[in-house]
């Protein structure tokens, strides 16, 4: 199951004009591959990620996800496809407040209608995986921010994804935690099969990714050759 | 899609009960308010029904259905206190078709005396013989039945001797407790060729309108004729209008409450949303908080009230039935829960997109 967009055009009402923020964009992320996005501030990058999350609709062009084609879906159907086929992890962990760790994850099956004492053990062996399996009842004030960092990123794994859509992971982070983050990215998406679209700013965090693409002004630019950027 | 309908009432369980339980403080103050509001309308209910008791019970327990009064002038409402009944007039009610008995009844305030107390007394004469009297009784001139509450304040009892007016009445019994106008009833028998009103008992076959026309009373229902009490109209109107306002307040407070909850927790809402819960569940995840805080701070509310109730009903004219304590509080959940439902419907504006880029 991978993720593909063709021809993608996405524009922002600006003023009396209209703002481009994808121009003819192609995408291609295979399953088991990471591919990574890099580009300047306000290249686009947020504006794919938006579209590849379904949480935006773009003015033309297809969006395929997980096999489905999002065209004519409506917000229920959109929000069903992002809960069952789509993983994402936010520049910021966004965890809820009141949620502990384990409960982070239990609230993903929860919201996709299965019991979160079901699911109990399977969000503890994902915090397991990402090296949280003994803070699992804390809550986010009473973690680190690396901790948060992978307890979001085991959240958007909790229902299996197909698609990971990983947004700036290390941002909020040192060198040596952001590379461990990337490195737990690259292994869960080859482990669980996932296509994974990790937008990031950090060249240093390459190394593990399967693709690089550039956007730039809105268009994903010819790939330069990954070794170039790593 | 094909895969089942998932069961959004879960998330609404799973979430709520957390940030109720996270943010104790907010929702325990917010609780509290509820409760106070609570107990207030409580308050104001049991004495609202309490003093409408002392109003109207002994026109309440009257073996009649309707009350016949002398047709007002234009634009005045019938009333006790300055109808009058002609007995023509009522031995004529008693003989129109659908009415099965027509007894008159005269009101009048007084002061009763006895040899260890006074008091004022509403007096209600009637017919000797009169079915009117509570258990049966019968009055004669020179005779009365003391409800409850004028025995008490007369300290009179069987075979006294009491003053009602300028009439030495002796006491046959003590039968019913049965107030009007905030006084104790006392029975005798009608000695004036005039009664205030007369108690109907009627058949379906009556028409009011016809035996209005025929006759020149006004028939109303004993329900309405509530309303002829001026006392009763006066005192209820501005209780129930406190009462109004109070339910009033609840539904705002609340409201004002949920909006500034639901703004604060927008981002939640937003990072739940791109996640891929629906706008539904949401919603319902929000507003089942709001029921949960709603029943929690009436529950309270309504058991201070009770107790307090049952504290003073002794000294107080406070009604302490069930229904005058729950349907208010159940009003005040209603009211309390539309006011958060207005204020949780801001949950479907909040955009998902929010939580892409958003520093949290």
């Amino acid at each position: 199951m991978s993720l593909k967009l063709t021809d993608v055009t996405l524009t922002y009402p600006d003023g009396d004009g209209r703002v481009v923020a994808l121009d003819h964009v192609d995408l291609d992320v295979p399953a088991g591959c990471v591919t990574a996005v890099v580009g300047p501030s306000g290249s686009g990058k947020s504006s794919l990620l938006a579209v590849a999350a379904t949480l935006v609709t773009p003015d033309s062009g297809s969006v395929v996800v997980a096999g489905t084609d999002i065209a004519g879906l409506g917000r229920g159907e959109l929000a069903e496809l992002r809960r069952r086929r789509i993983g994402i992890v936010f520049q910021q962990p966004n965890l809820l407040p009141s949620l502990t760790a384990v409960e982070q994850l239990q609230v993903m099956a929860v919201i996709d209608g299965r019991s979160p004492s079901g699911v109990r053990d399977r969000a503890l062996a994902l915090l397991d995986a990402v090296g949280l399996g003994d803070v699992a009842d804390r809550r986010p004030h009473q973690l680190s921010g690396g901790q948060r960092q992978r307890v979001n990123i085991a959240r958007a794994l909790m229902n299996e994804p197909s698609v990971l859509l990983i947004d700036e992971p290390t941002s909020a982070l040192d060198h040596e935690r952001g590379a461990a983050i990337v490195r737990l990215i690259t292994d869960l998406t080859r482990e669980r099969d996932c296509a994974t679209v990790l937008v990031t700013h950090d060249l240093t965090h390459l190394a593990g990714t399967d693709r690089v693409v550039q956007v730039r002004d809105g268009r994903v630019l010819e790939s330069p050759s990954h070794a170039q950027h790593v | 899609m094909s895969t089942p309908k998932p069961d959004e009432k879960a998330v609404a369980v799973f979430v709520a009960w957390r940030d109720l339980s996270f943010a104790k403080g907010r929702f325990a103050l917010m609780g509290t308010v509820i409760a106070l509001i609570t107990l207030l309308v409580g308050i104001l209910s049991g004495l609202t029904a309490g003093l409408a008791q002392q109003n109207i019970s002994a026109i309440e327990a009257l073996p009649a259905d309707r009350i016949a009064f002398a047709e007002p002038a234009d634009g005045q409402d019938p009333s006790f206190t300055t109808s009058t009944v002609s007995r023509d007039r009522w031995e004529r009610l008693g003989a129109m078709p659908g009415v099965t008995a027509a007894e008159p009844l005269g009101v009048s305030t007084a002061r009763a005396s006895a040899p260890t107390g006074t008091a004022t007394v509403s007096v209600f004469a009637v017919r000797s013989g009169s079915a009117l009297v509570p258990g049966g009784e019968s009055v004669t001139v020179s005779t009365t039945v003391l409800s409850t509450a004028a025995a008490d304040e007369l300290a009179a009892t069987v075979g006294d001797t009491v003053l009602v007016g300028d009439r030495e009445l002796t006491v046959v019994a003590v039968r019913g407790d049965d107030s009007f106008s905030h006084t104790p009833v006392v029975w005798t028998e009608l000695t004036d060729p005039e009664a205030s009103v007369v108690a109907l008992t009627t058949t379906s076959d009556f028409d009011a309108d016809a035996v209005g026309e025929a006759t020149g009373v006004l028939a109303v229902s004993k329900t309405d004729s509530l309303s002829a009490i001026g006392s009763f109209t006066a005192e209820n109107g501005s209780l129930q209008l406190m009462r109004g306002f109070l339910f009033v307040i609840a539904a705002l407070v609340i409201g004002a409450f949920f909006t500034v909850w639901t703004i604060q927790r927008s981002g939640d809402i937003a990072v739940l949303k791109a996640l891929g819960a629906s706008t539904g569940s949401l919603l319902r995840d929000a507003l089942g908080q709001a029921v949960v805080l709603l029943v929690a701070g009436t529950a309270v509310g309504t058991a201070l009230a009770a107790g307090i109730g049952a504290a003073v009903s002794g000294t107080v004219p406070f009604d302490l039935a069930p229904a005058t304590l729950v349907v208010p509080s159940l009003v005040t959940v209603v009211l309390g829960a539309a006011g958060a439902a207005l204020a949780v419907r801001r949950v479907t504006s909040v955009d998902p997109l929010i939580a892409l880029g958003s520093a949290r």
